[in-house]
């Protein structure tokens, strides 16, 4: 068992955890956090995102003790109080059906407008559709995901 | 009115979504909970000779192993099939026993011989490798057209030469007949490709016993929480069925793999029972797609003939079915009632007959998936007709239109009626919204890149809403097939519906919430809709075949038309008026022509403090209803898909794909054009990337996202979604359903647009580079000898 600090949704949490304790399951687990969520075991799917020092992260293949130190921010601490634009668009755009790949959706996207308007690139239909490969969604047929990111982008 | 039927209303459910706040049976957490984990078979055909429990049962943590001789020994019954098919020589189908934890044999990877319980859930999936279990190995058969091969290895003593049945619908005399007066026969061989339906979120169950009480509670993964409560007491003999309390929660994805009660379930439930202790399990994905019936797996031969008009003289299936290794809730009833009747499409065909032999594998069980059945039937019939039209140099819309059927009712020679619809305008606003007219143009651009430019139809025609109870029940069902609302106006006058049918995605808290509104012209947020748990909500049917609209929401509409014969009474007593004179709107219930109006709060308020109420009528605001539709539904529509071949490679883009959908009524249109994007992307998935793959071991080697090829946002184009709709006459709403469409009518559109490109009409789903390429070189070898 080790002792791991970490800053999440802006909260320090520490947690005696195994070594092989995953993020997600520290998450969901020992801090009950249920919204990132698990839907594979090859970390293709893309469910578990959430940020690790603002970047996107598959929680599923982290350990948590990697994680030690670092800020995380799940799908609950994503906006503080009301929606961030990303959860908005997809509410706007009819982006989610069941809501199990959502979460992680939001995340990646998130992750995926910052990185852009970081860069200066443009965010294309086509770029969005390409980033979001490790993302799948089973629901949706990801047309409505696609319109909901460029929208986001456009107000975030 | 910018709430009620027609309106693009944002979905109330969502925001729990959004922020994480969804609760999925996994996110359960009982006190004193415990993990299961099963110990599978790693072969696919075995006799078990002994299960060796003793070194699991010292590792840390395991509170008990658990096998089949102990569940079975506590009287647990067999997983059964509920519908009953019969063979064409009248003896009834041949049903294996499936036992929840296997005794003597085991009949496919992944089939569970023993359960750990376990503090953890690690600990339970250390220990159940920790379990020795002794297999003697038998040959094994794992594709359906070998298992009835003489001397195949017998998977069930039930069930010789592992056919289950062998069906039939239709007059063959009359279709020979029709084939023998054609003058163009199109013959083909055509595979529907096995599929894992893949919802997100894996199935999960969390199983809590009280002793006191005597009385279970389960959550889990249901489309149909009550039926699965049913099939659990009536038939695996858990418990009576009100010691038993179902919940299926938030349910992300179900696409009819959480249709069927599974081993899991029930051996959770009587596990909890044995250790007295709350036991949760949750799938991975590869156990998933161990565990989770499969879908489609179909080989026909099919032959369809032509009069030199084009006009269709005869139609003659033969298809073989593979059900896996044992059979599922309702595996019968996909390969039959739910596919050879919808054979006709939207064609008038006099002469048709089909065959079925369904056959027992050593694979996953397979049952209904997105469509079930119907599927099958439009990739057949619309494969044959474009590959007849290209064979006799019709255009295929022209050949389609030819046989169109226009005139409703209309009967088929496979037992269906179809109530409505209006096939030249759909084909003719998806042509239109496509630009085919601009086709060529495009091609030729396109061939200056070096690219195959291909263009494919498809005119699905499916039936959905399912079913009248009597006929279903005349044709085997063991449960009826209605469904159940219960409208609850409370003394403050806001509403709630309790609904028999379950939303796993499809916005059911908007959808039934907008009729509502509609109907009693109140805001959207005062009415709120519960459903998924038996303790709250009456016997429901739950959801699957595109039936929630067409059968769920009618519920609705009958318990609300009691609603609204009650508060007319009331406000005509209070308000001294006729109840002719009454109307409702605007939040009032009112005297048409005077100033005379009560709150609608104040009608609620009446009916509760019953202070003046009319002679004899009984307090409370509160109806129900049990609606019971008098036809399938029919939605149709055509598909049109374009795609681009690279020549050297074999990989295909679908650059456009247009969709022009009948679904009658419409109440929310961004929810419906939702449910296409996503039976489309599920569509394209099995004509382009899906396919369950077994070796001859009967090793499944798709089974991780590494290597089945679920579709991705890169691999879908956007969608081009239009609506001509005609209304459907057999239910008050006149809707049609939606659910399924998309994943029926696309995947024949895709092939016959690739097959289109590259000139060859031999091409098998999923269109893998691979497959084009070879089918590409076949072409151009063929053309070279020529």
């Amino acid at each position: 068992m080790t002792k791991v600090k970490m800053t999440v949704n802006g909260k320090a949490v520490s947690r005696e955890v195994s070594d092989e304790t995953l993020l997600s399951e520290f998450l969901r687990e020992n801090l009950r956090l249920t919204g990132t969520h698990i839907g594979c075991d090859t970390s293709q799917c893309g469910a578990c995102v959430v940020h690790v020092n603002g970047k996107a992260v598959k929680s599923c293949t982290t350990l948590a003790v990697a994680t030690d130190g670092a800020e995380v921010t799940t799908i609950e601490g994503l906006a503080n109080g009301g929606l961030h634009p990303m959860q908005e668009a997809f509410n706007e755009h009819h982006g989610l059906q069941c809501g199990f790949c959502t979460p992680g959706m939001i995340m990646s996207s998130v992750d995926m407008v910052n990185r852009y308007k970081a860069e200066g690139r443009e965010l294309t239909q086509e770029a969005i559709r390409h980033e979001l490969e490790g993302n799948i969604c089973r629901c949706t047929g990801y047309h409505n995901i696609v319109k909901a990111v460029e929208d986001a982008a456009s107000k975030m | 009115m910018t709430t009620g039927i027609g309106a693009r209303v944002k979905r109330k459910e969502d925001k729990r979504f959004i922020t994480g706040k969804g609760k999925y049976t996994d996110d359960v957490r009982m006190e004193n909970q415990a993990y299961a984990a099963f110990v599978r078979s790693p072969v696919a055909h075995a006799n078990v000779k002994s299960i060796d429990k003793s070194a699991a049962l010292e590792m840390e943590g395991v509170v008990d192993v658990l096998d089949g001789h102990q569940l079975t020994g506590d009287g647990i019954g067999n997983i059964i099939c509920g519908w009953a098919v019969t063979s064409k020589d009248g003896t009834p189908m041949k049903m294996g026993a499936w036992s929840a934890l296997a005794t003597q044999k085991v009949r496919y990877v992944g089939d569970a011989v023993a359960v750990v319980i376990a503090d953890t859930q690690q600990q339970a999936r250390l220990a159940a490798e920790a379990v020795e279990v002794e297999y003697e190995e038998l040959p094994v058969v794992a594709f359906a057209d070998k298992a009835l091969e003489k001397g195949a290895p017998q998977i069930h003593d039930e069930a010789e030469g592992n056919l289950i049945y062998d069906w039939e619908i239709g007059d063959e005399a009359k279709a020979d007949a029709g084939l023998a007066a054609a003058k163009h026969i199109t013959e083909m061989v055509i595979t529907n490709n096995r599929l894992s339906p893949n919802p997100m979120e894996p199935r999960s169950a969390v199983a809590t016993y009280d002793e006191a009480e005597e009385h279970y509670t389960l959550y889990t993964t249901s489309q149909n929480p009550h039926v699965a409560r049913l099939v659990l007491s009536a038939f695996y003999n858990v418990a009576p069925e009100h010691k038993l309390r179902v919940i299926a929660p938030d349910v992300g994805g179900g696409f009819g793999a959480k249709i069927y009660i599974y081993p899991e379930e029930i051996t959770c439930l009587w596990a909890s029972m044995k250790t007295n202790r709350s036991v949760k399990w949750t799938a991975d994905r590869s156990e998933a797609f161990i565990t989770d019936a499969h879908g489609r797996d179909h080989i026909s031969t099919a032959k369809m003939g032509f009069d030199e008009s084009g006009k269709i003289t005869g139609f003659k299936v033969d298809t073989i079915a593979n059900l896996g290794a044992y059979m599922s809730l309702f595996s019968s009833s996909v390969p039959t009632y739910l596919y050879a009747t919808l054979l006709s499409g939207q064609y008038d065909i006099q002469n048709l007959h089909a065959n079925v032999r369904a056959v027992y594998t050593n694979t996953v069980p397979v049952d209904a998936y997105r469509g079930a059945g119907r599927p099958e039937a439009c990739y057949l019939i619309e494969r044959m007709m474009e590959t007849a039209a290209r064979e006799m140099g019709m255009k295929p819309s022209e050949l389609r239109a030819k046989n169109f059927v226009r005139e409703f009712p209309h009967e088929t020679p496979v037992i269906m009626t179809y109530d409505s619809g209006d096939f030249d305008a759909n084909l003719a606003q998806a042509e239109a919204a496509a630009d085919v007219a601009g086709f060529a143009k495009r091609k030729e651009e396109a061939a200056k890149r070096g690219k195959l430019r291909g263009l494919g139809y498809s005119c699905y025609i499916e039936a959905c809403g399912i079913a009248p109870s009597a006929a279903v029940g005349g044709l085997g069902a063991g449960v009826g097939l209605w469904e159940s609302a219960e409208v609850r106006v409370n003394p403050v006058g806001t509403i709630e519906i309790l609904t028999g049918s379950h939303s796993h995605g499809q916005g059911h808290e908007t959808t039934f919430a907008q009729i509502v509104a509609e109907r009693f012209d109140l805001p959207i947020d005062n009415v709120s809709i519960v459903h998924g748990d038996t303790d709250k909500v009456q016997f429901g049917m739950g959801t699957y075949g595109s039936r929630s609209g067409a059968v769920g929401m009618s519920a609705i509409v009958k318990a609300m038309d009691k609603v609204e014969a009650k508060v007319r009474k009331i406000a005509a007593h209070q308000l001294e008026a006729s109840e002719d004179d009454i109307v409702i709107e605007g939040g009032e219930v009112k005297v048409a022509g005077t100033d005379k109006a009560l709150g609608w709060h104040e009608i609620g308020l009446a009916a509760y403090t019953a202070h003046n109420l009319p002679p004899d009528m009984e307090p409370g605001l509160k109806e129900s209803a049990f609606y019971d539709p008098s036809n399938f539904t029919f939605p149709a529509g055509t598909y049109i898909c374009e795609v681009e071949v690279d020549p050297d490679t074999g990989v295909t883009e679908v650059v456009q794909f247009t969709a022009s959908d009948d679904f009658g009524t419409i109440i929310n249109p961004m929810i419906v054009e939702g449910q296409v994007h996503g039976g489309l992307a599920q569509g394209i998935g099995q004509a382009m990337l899906e396919q369950v793959i077994y070796d001859e071991d009967g090793q499944l080697i798709t089974g991780s996202y590494m290597d089945y090829t679920m579709p991705r946002a890169a691999d879908l184009p956007n969608f081009s979604v239009h609506h001509a709709s005609t209304v459907c006459p057999g239910n008050p709403l006149g809707m049609k359903g939606c659910g399924e469409a998309g994943a029926i009518g696309s995947p024949p559109a895709v092939i016959n647009a690739i097959t289109d490109a590259i000139g060859n009409n031999d091409l098998a789903m999923p269109a893998t580079p691979q497959n084009v390429w070879n089918a590409l070189q076949a072409a151009s070898a063929a053309q070279a000898a020529e």
